[in-house]
């Protein structure tokens, strides 16, 4: 930066009168942002066609959205709830069975993936590489794996969305470990106290908070994940969605998201408002 | 009177503190019991016996030759799914933009609401929930997975975004109002240098997620290496499944990577 | 020349900031406003661009009342009037070019302005002004890599570069070290002087208003309780206005550094 400054001052040193454009952003500023313009651009210009999405059938495709949903999905088959309700249950009950494990799991693994708790660096790093893998599958996968280890049904999914769950977990309660005041971790040190003395009396009481904070939010996450696992044989809502969906009954599936919908939003809200209350 | 009884010392929150405790552990205890009793959790197979099983998914795809042949192939459905995530979040980044504003009480005024109405009801929406009615409103194929993935974006970046127009420096605004700027140029001399590093940051961490959602999306028919996938599982492929999660997580590990980056430096 | 006739100003919450305020600045002046925190030094300052607009009275600026101006007639001659405040308040992540060239907003065709098409005359009287404060070779650094000092003189250039008549100055040293200080001051004293530009400086310091003023104007509780040249003002005056005696607070020191 000081470089190019030094370089630059030579035409503001001369007379006024002089013919020299000088540039509001200096070139290779321009060129730069040009180049990443470009590049934006080609790469949208490519994938547009990759996905024969171009703007143009976007908003053509609007009136279409438009008309399935007025002419299609609405009215909703209102007498259909009674067999949406016994899946949305089993859908609720995966999510909260997998939180739970999770949230369980996730402490001791929390402490061993924070580095100001675990000062064996080869450790350290081996169970945060587990942990950037296990982040990067995504939860159907996970869903369509245990399907074939334990067979169709809900147990698969409390499988699944308890290893999607714990890779969230660990790393967003290791962030919060890793951020805790070292005092009293020290204190507790100092008085000659073993590793679970200090992550029992040093560092749990000071995440706590945020701890049930996150296993909230981890519930909000496996609620939306479990609507879907159905889909390859995991239990839950999935299931019947994809049955009315091959049978293009559009009122049912209309009914379906209803409900989906209205019983996501009350989670959501109880479990915001119960987290608002607790950081 | 004002002596302390150290014998006979109570916590004055102590009622309260028992009232809650005993309230959320009936409430927890009756969701417990409802979720083990009304959910089948038998397995068919032990998971213990997977072993066989783990080693279809995570060894035999690295030296079968019939597998190393479809690599092509299923890199190419990987692209697909990263041009799905790539049109979609730009797509739903620059959406975004306009709504955010809407949405930001500095600048939305009377109809911040009408922002915050439309963010908030766009994000309870599942995503997949888009992806289906999209599916059956345009057609099996890559585009509907766009469209789910940009409208969740929207939703999603709509509310980063106001909350990076809400914390502005406004004295900025009223200085270039001071000098006799108007509205647009206000806009573009005052507002648009102090959220551009945010979005484009915001943006990009976006769409690492996206890369993940749109991986699955072709299980409800939405294009992208998900629909291969599913078909290979129902098969039991499991050799062609591994092999898939395997370039699954090798491209969202290089994209995060390089994206992470990126958002190093934009801040 | 700038005329308050019977000026006052309400808050939208009830608070009077300025009760009936009559005053005449004329051309070049070097003015100083002074008083206590809340006596309403910033109200009385941004009323005369109407940043905060006076409720009763009239505000006559060569003659005309500005209080009765269209939204358009209103830009028109804000952007002849510079401003300087406290935090700066440049955009910090545009370059030092970028924020003085925002000066000529208000004279720059809206399109043109969004495409950054400044007219060559615009970014010379730019680069013109940067030079005039001593930091042309920052122009294209950008705003929040420079020090408070330096930012300071970046929002003279802007004020500048709108080739104002009239410049107003809100607690323009009130961030900056004694030394600092004095170098803005001194910059402005320049510029009010060489180009006859009207200064109307907002300060709390008692020695640097007696330094660098033609006039002080002392403000107690929205009223003008005292106004003279500096030659007539002692720190008894001061008492007056602050109506309690003089502290250490009160004096910036001198520029012994500089
Ligand atoms: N927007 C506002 N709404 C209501 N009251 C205000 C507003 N702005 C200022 N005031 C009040 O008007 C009075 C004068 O404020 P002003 O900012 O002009 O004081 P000041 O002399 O500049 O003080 P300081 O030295 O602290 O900057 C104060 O009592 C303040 O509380
Ligand atoms: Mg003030």
């Amino acid at each position: 930066m000081v470089a190019r400054s030094k370089k630059t001052t030579w035409w503001v040193t001369l007379p006024m009168n002089n013919t020299k454009r000088i540039p509001i952003i200096p070139l290779k500023q321009k060129i730069f942002a040009l180049v990443v313009l470009l590049i934006v651009i080609g790469l949208y210009y490519l994938a547009s066609i990759a996905t024969n999405s171009s703007p143009e059938r976007l908003i053509n495709g609007i009136p279409h959205i438009y008309y399935f949903v007025v002419d299609d999905l609405i009215p909703p088959n209102w007498s259909y709830y009674s067999r949406v309700l016994p899946p949305l249950l089993e859908t609720w009950n995966i999510a909260l069975l997998s939180t739970s494990v999770a949230v369980v799991f996730c402490l001791p693994i929390s402490f061993l993936a924070a580095g100001n708790i675990n000062k064996k660096a080869w450790l350290y790093q081996i169970v945060r590489f587990l942990l950037n893998v296990l982040r990067t599958i995504p939860d159907m996968i996970l869903a369509v794996m245990f399907v074939a280890m334990v067979g169709i049904g809900a147990l698969a999914g409390v499988y699944a969305l308890f290893f999607f769950s714990l890779g969230i977990l660990v790393k967003l309660v290791s962030e919060t470990v890793e951020a805790i005041d070292p005092g009293p971790l020290e204190a507790i040190r100092a008085t000659g106290g073993n590793i679970f003395q200090i992550i029992c009396f040093g560092a749990v009481p000071q995440i706590l908070p945020q701890y049930v904070s996150y296993s909230l939010y981890v519930l909000e996450i496996n609620v939306r994940a479990s609507l879907v696992l159905g889909f390859v044989g995991a239990g839950g809502i999935g299931l019947i969605l994809r049955q009315q969906m091959s049978l293009f009954n559009y009122g049912n599936i209309a009914m379906i998201i209803f409900i989906t919908f209205i019983a996501v939003t009350i989670i959501d809200t109880i479990s915001t408002s119960l987290r608002k209350r607790l950081v | 009177m004002s002596q302390l009884d150290i014998n006979n010392m109570k916590n004055p929150k102590r009622a309260k503190y028992w009232w809650t405790f005993t309230g959320v552990t009936i409430f927890m205890a009756v969701l417990y019991y409802v979720a083990f009793t009304e959910t089948r959790l038998q397995a068919q197979r032990s998971i213990w016996e997977s072993g066989p099983l783990l080693k279809r998914f995570f060894w035999d795809p690295f030296f079968m030759s019939e597998i190393h042949a479809k690599i092509p192939e299923y890199f190419g459905y990987m692209m697909e799914t990263v041009a799905i995530a790539y049109a979609g979040t730009l797509m739903g980044a620059i959406l975004a933009i306009p709504v955010g504003f809407l949405a930001a009480r500095n600048v939305g005024g009377h109809f911040t609401f009408v922002g915050k109405a439309i963010l908030n009801a766009v994000r309870a929406f599942p995503e997949i929930l888009f992806a289906i009615i999209f599916v059956a409103a345009v057609g099996m194929g890559p585009f509907a997975g766009v469209l789910a993935i940009s409208i969740n974006s929207i939703g999603m970046l709509g509310k980063l975004y106001s909350e990076v127009i809400e914390s502005i420096d406004m004295e900025i605004i009223s200085t270039l109002k001071a000098t006799g700027a108007s509205k647009l140029q206000v806009l573009v001399y005052g507002v648009i240098p102090q959220v551009i590093p945010e979005f484009s940051s915001y943006a990009l961490y976006r769409y690492e997620i996206d890369v993940r959602s749109s991986s699955v999306l072709g299980i409800v028919g939405a294009g992208g290496i998900g629909a291969p996938l599913i078909l290979a599982a129902n098969q039991r492929n499991f050799e062609e499944v591994g092999m898939m999660l395997f370039i699954i997580v090798l491209t969202v590990t290089v994209i995060d990577l390089i994206s992470t980056n990126i958002r190093k430096r934009l801040v | 020349m700038i005329e308050f006739r019977n000026v006052s100003l309400t808050y939208p919450n009830g608070h009077q900031g300025l009760k009936n305020i009559n005053l005449e600045i004329k051309e070049g002046e070097f003015v100083v406003i002074v008083g206590l925190s809340g006596a309403g030094k910033s109200t009385l300052i941004r009323s005369i661009n109407q940043m905060v607009k006076p409720t009763e009275g009239e505000l006559l600026i060569d003659g005309e009342n500005t209080l009765k101006f269209s939204d358009r007639k209103l830009r028109k001659f804000r952007r002849n009037i510079g401003m300087i405040f406290q935090n700066y308040n440049l955009v910090k992540r545009s370059s030092v070019l970028r924020n003085v060239l925002a000066g000529r907003l208000g004279h720059t065709g809206t399109l043109r302005s969004i495409l950054s098409l400044f007219s060559q005359a615009d970014v010379r009287l730019a680069l013109h002004s940067l030079e005039r404060v001593g930091i042309a070779e920052k122009a294209y650094i950008r705003a929040d890599q420079l020090s408070g000092g330096q930012q300071q003189r970046v929002s003279i250039a802007r004020a500048l570069t709108q080739q104002p008549k009239l410049i107003l100055a809100d607690e323009p040293v009130a961030s900056l070290d004694p030394p600092t200080s004095h170098a803005v001051m001194k910059d402005l004293q320049r510029i009010n002087k060489e180009d006859a530009i009207t200064m109307v400086v907002n300060l709390h310091a008692i020695d640097l208003s007696m330094q660098y003023a033609d006039r002080i104007i002392g403000l107690r509780n929205g009223e003008v309780v005292f106004d003279g040249p500096a030659s007539s003002v002692s720190e008894k005056t001061f008492e007056d206005i602050y109506g309690r005696p003089i502290k250490e607070d009160d004096l910036v020191g001198d520029a012994s550094n500089e």
